[in-house]
């Protein structure tokens, strides 16, 4: 009896852990570095975002004041984010370009941004952030190893500078890297800390209610593990007479 | 003050059962005293039903069923209603909760032998709940309209036109269109938020009546009534409220505990209770390339799959996979052993009902994984190895050497 409790819960326990995507993509994944408490690097990547992302792509469904979350107010965020005056602070995010033209353009409308860190996950969007490399085969002169032939040109290049994909020859082995061959106006390590900034920003922005989340949960825990020890003991106390 | 309430519930009682009814079913159900760690599932799976049916309701009042608007509504429930998130992730922890509190509970019955004579009805009634619930969940997951609702819904409605002669026109009832859309989600949204409900609501009632008629099962599977006092009130048994309120009490909590770890820290669970891809709007005009059902179906999904195509056709594992699911209403005139619980079983029994746990949650694994050669055998033989714990089992518990039953529940 107690040999096939045993049996089951360590089978359900072994079966928890695997990976449930498995949305094709083998290429090595670098570590985000996360943190939604970082208002200012949630800032820096929220002001990132609309200059850069939101030329083509929307996040219809995140609107500009929900930044007040990550410490911006009303006029931080007309003034930071430059937006527009027919754009009211309480709107949502909308692409400049029309999902048309976008396609005309790249071949692919661009997909909207809201939740795409939930769909392709933070440690994706890191890497593919600093995957593109120069390649003359493609119409936009682009091209990334994260995504292979994606629509999307390098539209942080001026930053980055431009990569190209050489294949090295080591002991055998065809090893392909991406190589710096025209530096942009940030160095490497601070190009690396922006896409961080934005990819951040990005987390926040596919669930902004996610730290408010946290904080609930432990106030709720707290409160049911109070509640537990209660009713155990007037449970042991009504129970004692039963034999 | 309490002259007035007798005065109340004396009103009442001469124009409606009250006092009886509660009698009956609360304060005076005499319930075995040797209930364990597995009694919890049956008082959970009706708090989760609760749970999602006042969760649900809020859903609605800021939801959309409509295929435009359904995928954008449910960001709108999780940024712009108030607590919207909260609601959002209650249902959908509350979802696959609910299919984890149903599996811990069928196991009790099949451990204890919960559906051998006189609960055969019983056994019966929840199998129809079980059946109504897969069909719940199944609908639900259409609403929130992303890619994985989109092409699960596809393939499974799929399925249905495998069937012979009529197969093509079945699909085309159950989608009112030749492909998944904006219809079949209308009539998903309404069979999900009011038709099922209704179903599993009075067969929830049914299933207690019929409980309560019959008397609970215990983990030694023999009957309490046998011994009875001078009132003519079972020896093992102890009235339901205070001692099971209580102690279903705290079995709820610890299992808000775990419900709200999930809820707040892990709501996706690593992909599980919400799939990564439904995080992409359905596109009817781009099919992913690996489409799994939610965990909870995926044995049968794997079952499915390991069945190879006969004739041209997919029916085989779609009747297979049929069967998988209804066997479950045989097992009381399956099992011919001389005990109900598996304290007393033979060694036969309790090997075939770990290999049964095993193919269970192996089918359940591998359904969920891409069907690669060496995954296709393995689901093969667990395929073999499921069906056989059911088909072989008026057999097995025929010959296995039972232990002597105690004439009275053990109670420490």
């Amino acid at each position: 009896m107690r040999a096939l409790k045993i049996v089951c819960l360590t089978l359900l326990l072994a079966a928890m852990p695997v990976a449930a995507t498995a949305s094709g993509a083998a290429a090595h994944l670098d570590k985000a570095p996360v943190n939604l408490q970082d208002m200012a690097s949630l800032q820096r990547g929220a002001k990132l975002f609309t200059s850069r992302c939101l030329a083509c792509h929307g996040a219809v469904s995140m609107r500009y004041n929900r930044l007040k979350d990550i410490g911006m107010s009303d006029e931080e965020i007309k003034k930071k984010l430059e937006l527009p005056d027919d754009v009211k602070v309480g709107s949502t995010m909308q692409a400049a370009m029309d999902p048309n033209s976008a396609k005309l353009a790249y071949g692919v409308a661009p997909p909207d941004l809201s939740v795409i860190s939930r769909s392709r996950s933070a440690d994706w969007l890191y890497t593919y952030l600093r995957s593109f490399h120069t390649d003359k085969t493609r119409a936009s002169g682009w091209n990334n190893t994260v995504f292979p032939n994606v629509g999307m040109p390098h539209v942080m290049a001026d930053l980055q500078g431009e990569l190209e994909l050489k294949t090295e020859n080591q002991g055998g082995h065809e090893l392909k890297k991406l190589v710096l061959v025209n530096p942009g106006s940030l160095k490497p390590a601070e190009y690396d800390a922006a896409v961080a900034d934005l990819t951040n920003y990005l987390v926040f922005m596919g669930e902004p209610a996610k730290m408010v989340r946290y904080q609930l949960g432990m106030v709720v825990l707290g409160f049911l593990l109070v509640l537990f020890v209660l009713l155990f003991t007037l449970k042991k106390e009504l129970w004692k007479d039963i034999h | 003050m309490m002259n007035l309430a007798t005065k109340l519930v004396g009103w009442i009682d001469q124009r409606f059962p009250l006092v009886s009814t509660v009698k009956a079913h609360v304060t005076e159900y005499y319930a075995p005293k040797n209930f364990n760690f597995w009694y919890f599932f049956g008082s959970l799976a009706l708090l989760v039903l609760v749970i999602q049916i006042v969760s649900g309701i809020f859903l609605t009042m800021n939801y959309k069923p409509d295929a435009l608007f359904a995928f954008a509504s449910v960001e709108y429930i999780m940024r712009d209603v108030q607590w919207g998130w909260l609601l959002r992730y209650i249902h959908s922890t509350g979802a696959s909760m609910f299919f984890v509190v149903i599996y811990l509970h069928m196991f009790r019955g099949l451990m204890y032998g919960s559906y051998r004579n006189p609960r055969e009805l019983l056994w019966i009634v929840g199998m129809i709940l079980y059946l109504a619930l897969m069909a719940e969940a199944f609908m639900g997951y259409l609403l929130p309209w992303g890619q994985m609702s989109f092409w699960g819904a596809q393939v499974i409605i799929n399925l249905f036109s495998s069937v012979p002669v009529i197969g093509p026109d079945l699909a085309i009832l159950i989608r009112g269109d030749y492909v998944v859309s904006d219809i079949t989600l209308n009539r998903f949204f309404a069979l999900h938020v009011i038709a099922i409900p209704l179903v599993l609501v009075l067969i929830v009632v049914a299933h207690l009546v019929a409980l309560h008629h019959v008397g609970s099962n215990n983990p030694d599977g023999v009957e309490i009534k046998k011994y009875k006092d001078a009132n003519g009130n079972p020896l093992d048994g102890i009235p339901f409220h205070p001692y099971y309120t209580v102690k279903d009490g705290v079995g709820a909590v610890g299992f808000l505990i775990v419900f709200c770890a999930v809820l707040f820290f892990a709501p996706d669970m690593g992909g599980y209770f919400l799939e990564y891809n439904n995080f992409v709007p359905a596109n009817p005009m781009k099919t992913p390339e690996h489409i799994a059902p939610v965990w909870y179906f995926t044995p049968y999904y794997a079952i499915l799959r390991a069945v190879p195509p006969m004739f041209g056709s997919q029916f085989p594992g779609v009747v297979a996979m049929g069967v998988a699911t209804v066997i479950f209403f045989f097992l009381p005139w399956l099992d011919r052993g001389k005990v109900k619980s598996i304290r007393y079983r033979g060694p036969i029994y309790k090997a075939f009902l770990a290999l049964f746990v095993v193919s269970f949650v192996g089918l359940g694994w591998l359904g969920l994984m891409p069907a690669t050669p060496t995954y296709t055998v393995i689901s093969r033989v667990l395929a073999v190895i499921y069906f056989a714990f059911f088909l072989l089992m008026p057999w097995y518990t025929k010959v296995d050497k039972c232990k002597p039953e105690p004439d009275r529940v053990t109670f420490k």
